[in-house]
């Protein structure tokens, strides 16, 4: 191999990384869904709707007699039991629930890895207490603690409003409730992951280099032993998100999600769920949600598998 | 001597995990009473209060708790007024087992051969198919499988019940609604499990000693590559067999997970109780049963 020698470690990842069709693919599909869910808003512009087709520029939440249409022209994927236009509604929700996996996934990576680094960078007994705390939350059933967390926040929210808190302020905590929660249950694995890498890492001579040079905690562990990290957190990080999606379309599923007027992917699922019965089959209220869901998931989890295939050392010997 | 001592040990960390569980929902806002007829004078719930104990010390409280498990008393629910919680596991329990332990087969059954066949053909067209279908189910929630199951196979073909649950012919749609998932993630952990093993160099010897690849991937490769496996399966069933919300829900199945939702949103903090402890237990001892039975088919592992 004509490999240059003097590219870093994740510079040789990034090239792996895209010299792998697949994951370089999906990465792709990804990049155009969020350019579509983005710019989605747009087209229903006054300068651009005339010249788009009707089923384009529908508003997400506009009420209309035409209940349950299954897909045709004015609506390509159908109406809800509202009268709403389907595709409208799972481009809303795909942008929220692409918003809810990225910062639910960002709490659950800060909470990860100042956890993770903590108890891995401290050792002894430190470290043992940390991650027994840690082996204790993973016996505890995650949906009790976070249905707990959020009914919780949801009394709060409601005493705050009596106490004069504006509907748009209210929204935006019961957001960020949400987006804690989720995030609160899912920092378990990655606090684990980063601790092992620590412990491998802070006894290394580099480290040590940095320590005799006088480099105190904070700059050993930000300057020296987590940049060694980055690689697999990014990695799992990845992963996290379609988890954490998954999660939210749960937790809608059972009305503590993402609440009416407003529409995740979850949501939308949860509501044609509802709809099903043995008369009549109401089956793109479950299809196209589900299908953007599950491409989104996809997609995500192909862009996670080939970076990690990408930093996997394993890889390297092979080069 | 070292899974004796694990077993031991079990017994404070079930004790400090049911604390944890108890403190938690006390100490957050909201009660098991909230949502009684209204209006509920403070007479009553002060009242109501009192005849469950909830007035005393949180640590009091706790300590009627386990002397109450001591004579095999997990308390009253509060919001299921006439049913103590040991009658609502005991309704719940064989359901969700069943359910859970049909799952449970399905996706080892399903996952196993197929992780292991996709690794031993890698890079072919098998491997690429079958790959991406462990994948992709893994990416479908069960809030879409469950629906479009139903639509499919109970409403437009009539072959199965649309609900509800009793003979064998209901238990199919659940059963593939809840395992589809798993089986994903087994198949994928055995492909890489046995995509790990196959340069090991007990492999090359066994190949060297003349052995056909058929019975190489059978007796050497196949006890090694499990192994990842074997790890996951003890959390996999212990979520498998406390239920899912999801499923029991969309079938209208009497199992535990609508309690385990349903206690944690209505308060009920003995349930609550109840549900994390049986949770815990079972996933405490099926980590133990995974990690025993990892040791015996790698004989390379010693635990001390």
């Amino acid at each position: 191999m004509n490999k240059p020698e003097n590219l870093s470690p994740n510079q040789q990842a990034w090239r792996r990384f895209r010299h792998n069709r697949p994951a370089a693919a999906a990465a792709l599909v990804l990049a155009l869904l969020v350019l579509a869910v983005l710019a989605w808003p747009l087209l229903s512009r006054p300068g651009l709707a005339p010249r788009l087709p009707a089923a384009l520029t529908h508003p997400p939440d506009a009420v209309s007699d035409a209940q349950c249409q299954p897909p045709g022209p004015g609506h390509w994927f159908g109406t809800d039991v509202h009268g709403r236009d389907l595709l409208s509604r799972v481009c809303h929700g795909a942008r929220l629930s692409l918003l809810i996996g990225l910062i639910g996934a960002a709490v659950s990576l800060v909470i990860g890895v100042l956890w993770g680094a903590t108890a891995g960078y401290c050792g002894g007994r430190w470290d043992s207490v940390m991650m027994r705390f840690v082996d204790v939350l993973y016996a505890l059933p995650s949906i009790i603690f976070v249905i707990v967390l959020i009914t919780a926040l949801n009394a709060f929210l409601d005493k705050m409003k009596s106490a004069g808190l504006s509907a748009a302020g209210a929204q935006w905590l019961q957001w960020a409730g949400l987006f804690g929660g989720l995030g609160a249950v899912s920092w378990l694995t990655m606090a684990r992951i980063v601790r092992g890498q620590v412990l491998t890492l802070r006894h290394r001579a580099f480290v040590d280099a940095s320590r005799a040079l006088g480099a105190g905690h904070a700059r050993l562990v930000l300057r020296h032993i987590l940049p060694n990290v980055y690689g697999v957190i990014i990695v799992y990080l990845t992963l996290t998100i379609p988890s954490i999606m998954l999660y939210e379309s749960f937790l809608s599923y059972l009305g503590l999600g993402i609440q009416p007027p407003q529409a995740s992917l979850g949501s939308l699922l949860a509501g044609g769920a509802e709809q099903i019965n043995s008369i009549r089959v109401y089956w793109w209220l479950i299809v196209y949600p589900g299908a953007t869901l599950a491409l989104t998931l996809l997609a995500l989890n192909f862009v996670g598998d080939g970076l990690r295939d990408a930093w996997d050392p394993r890889a390297e010997k092979g080069a | 001597m070292y899974f004796l001592k694990r077993i031991l040990f079990m017994a404070p960390l079930l004790v400090l995990i049911s604390f944890l569980a108890f403190v938690m929902v006390r100490v957050v806002p909201g009660g098991p009473f909230d949502r009684e007829r209204k209006p509920a004078s403070p007479e009553i719930e002060r009242h109501l209060r009192a005849k469950y104990h909830l007035d005393e010390p949180v640590l009091r409280q706790y300590l009627r708790y386990l002397d109450g498990i001591a004579h095999g008393d997990f308390g009253a629910s509060l919001k299921y007024r006439n049913r103590s919680v040991t009658d609502i596991i005991a309704q719940g329990l064989p359901v969700s087992l069943s359910l859970g332990a049909l799952a449970f087969c399905f996706a080892l059954g399903a996952g196993i051969p197929l992780g292991f066949f996709t690794a031993a053909h890698k890079g072919g067209w098998g491997d690429y198919a079958g790959s991406f279908m462990a994948l992709f189910v893994i990416c479908i929630p069960g809030l879409v499988i469950g629906p479009v199951l139903i639509m499919l196979f109970a409403i437009h073909w009539r072959w199965f019940p649309v609900a509800l649950w009793g003979t064998p012919w209901h238990a199919v749609l659940p059963t593939l609604t809840l395992g589809l998932y798993f089986a994903g993630r087994v198949a994928r952990l055995m492909h890489e499990g046995t995509l790990a093993t196959l340069p090991s160099e007990f492999v090359t010897t066994a190949r060297a000693r003349g052995l056909g690849e058929a019975a190489v991937l059978v007796k050497h490769v196949f006890p090694i590559a499990v192994l990842p496996v074997v790890s996951y399966a003890g959390p996999m069933l212990a979520d498998l067999l406390t239920g899912s919300f999801v499923v029991e829900n969309l079938f209208q199945i009497p199992g535990l997970g609508v309690f385990m939702v349903n206690s944690s949103l209505n308060r009920d903090y003995t349930l609550v109780a109840g549900l994390v402890l049986l949770y815990a237990i079972l996933l405490l001892a099926l980590n133990l049963a995974a990690d025993f039975l990892f040791s015996v088919l790698d004989p390379r592992v010693r635990y001390e």
